[in-house]
């Protein structure tokens, strides 16, 4: 059965080199779907791909339709809301004026954004690029909530984060994934297990594992031997 | 006095054309040498429109044909974003041959239609008259220069910061590929930042029409070469560097040829660019608007 996102013969040329090499998966409908892997097998070029950032060859549906051939804003449109993996905050613009940007509709979401980071709403006036690595994380994050999305693509979201934030950005995930669906990158293998429902794995640009989260996690040999990680819970 | 005045005056004029280059730049990193199009376009524009109005007037001639000049430059420059340079993004070199080609080929159609001699513009006589200003004799043009870039660079300024077009353009110009994941189609950014920057660079043609009196083929490229240099001084992408730049290049022109020779104002600028480059590799200033 295809999911909400169902992603089929998904290639990438980067320069030289074919960094997808034909990936299918299915993104359920609701909760998060992980998607793992040792560093550069190519998990941020699919979602690069998935939001027609990178040249792309194969199938990319959303609800069932086509969209491999659509341009990015056309794909955000249609409801895909994208955290990327550097946070991309655009640090001359002030928290403000960020988050006005990603504006879509007449009704953006402040009241859920400022509930859930109170703090962006005190620092409105303050340039993002001044912005400690956990404020731009949720600025980031907030950008992608502002707006009614089908399916949010985050792409490391506790990357260089402190334990303590970590922790917060894994509540915020596990609130966002009551709200819409998630397909997550990330290395921190205690955020999958908490948030996680499904798993998908690749390995130098092929999947190699598809399956529940918690039993993937569950499996320390599997966990070592796909991920190169013992993991902490 | 005079050459203080005379050199921002110039300035201004450089500035109108390099804050659109500079736009350009920052938003689409295209290096647009079809710019000094604009301005012959633009300066042309107006004198063929005040050459027909010969009854009327000389102050709503002169007005109606700086008005035409504006808008045959806004048009022609969004024209050349949606068909010339729109297939091209991502493709540099290709950019580059593409508006040089329409720079060159813009000057030589000039000169078929018109020929290459300079032509007469005819301007309200307040315009060569002089205004006293702690003991100089400034004449009117160069005010007009001044405030006219004034304007220009605050209405760029509010249009940046105070609407959202402006929003999308200083993103856009630090992170393109977040503004589109954000669903913003930057595409009409693209063509509005070329209008924009085409109406400017033909208000310096309108008013370099004014300054030389007269309106000539080659006048939209020998004002490109300064205004290229403004935005490699002022930083690309930066509008209050181009401005700071604009005005610096004016006046070391100004001074070198007063001071030194006729003639070395031009070298002196091309020195000003070196010592920039040595020194502070990004330009004047990073920071954009």
């Amino acid at each position: 059965m295809s999911g909400l996102l169902s992603v089929r013969d998904l290639h990438v040329h980067l320069g030289e080199s074919h960094v997808l090499q034909g990936i299918e998966f299915d993104v359920p409908e609701g909760g998060v779907t992980a998607l793992l892997g040792r560093n550069g097998v190519g998990k941020t070029t699919t979602l690069r791909a998935l939001m027609g950032l990178v040249d792309r060859r194969g199938s990319i549906k959303l609800g069932g339709e086509e969209i491999t051939a659509t341009p990015t804003h056309r794909i955000v449109r249609r409801g895909v809301g994208y955290v990327p993996e550097d946070r991309d905050v655009f640090a001359g613009l002030t928290v403000d004026e960020n988050l006005r940007l990603a504006e879509r509709d007449g009704d953006p979401r402040y009241e859920l954004v400022y509930d859930l980071f109170p703090e962006l709403k005190e620092r409105g006036r303050q340039l993002a690029g001044t912005l400690s690595g956990g404020q731009q994380q949720m600025v980031a994050i907030a950008r992608a909530l502002l707006n009614e999305n089908r399916v949010l693509l985050v792409d490391e979201p506790t990357k260089g984060l402190a334990p303590l934030l970590v922790t917060q950005v894994a509540d915020v995930l596990a609130r966002v994934s009551e709200l819409t669906t998630v397909l997550l990158v990330e290395q921190n293998l205690g955020v999958v297990q908490r948030v996680a429902r499904e798993a998908v794995v690749l390995d130098t640009g092929r999947v190699v594992h598809i399956g529940p989260a918690k039993e993937l996690l569950a499996n320390e040999a599997m966990v070592h031997r796909m991920l190169g990680v013992g993991h902490a819970a | 006095m005079l050459l203080t005045v005379t050199g921002v005056g110039l300035g201004a004029l450089y500035f109108l054309i390099a804050s659109g280059l500079s736009l350009i730049y920052g938003l689409m990193g295209v290096l647009n040498f079809a710019h000094g199009a604009f301005i012959t376009v633009g300066a042309y524009a107006m004198w063929f429109t005040e050459s027909k109005l010969g009854g009327v007037p000389i102050w709503p001639r002169f007005l109606l044909g700086a008005l035409v000049g504006l808008v045959v430059g806004a048009v022609f420059a969004g024209l050349v974003e949606l068909v010339l340079i729109r297939p091209l993004y991502r493709r540099h070199i290709e950019q580059v041959l593409v508006t040089v080609g329409l720079g060159l080929s813009t000057t030589a159609l000039v000169i078929a239609i018109w020929g290459n001699d300079a032509r007469p513009v005819p301007a309200p006589a307040w315009f060569g008259e002089t205004t006293t200003l702690a003991g100089a004799n400034i004449p009117n043009d160069r005010f007009l220069l001044i405030v006219s870039a004034l304007v220009v660079l605050l209405a760029l300024t509010a249009f940046l910061k105070r609407t959202r077009y402006g929003l999308i353009i200083r993103a856009g110009v630090e992170n393109r590929a977040m503004v589109t994941a954000l669903g913003i189609d930057v595409r009409r950014a693209f063509t509005l930042v070329f209008a924009i920057g085409g109406v400017a660079a033909a208000l310096a043609g309108v008013l370099s029409n004014v300054y030389f009196t007269t309106v000539d083929p080659g006048r939209g490229t020998s004002l490109l070469i300064f205004a290229f240099i403004v935005v490699v001084i002022g930083g690309l992408g930066s509008l209050r560097g181009t401005a700071a730049a604009a005005v610096v290049v004016g006046l070391v022109q100004q001074y070198a040829n007063y001071y030194a020779s006729s003639g070395l104002g031009d070298l002196s600028v091309v020195l000003l660019l070196g010592l920039v480059l040595l020194v502070r590799p990004r330009g004047l200033s990073g920071s954009f608007a």
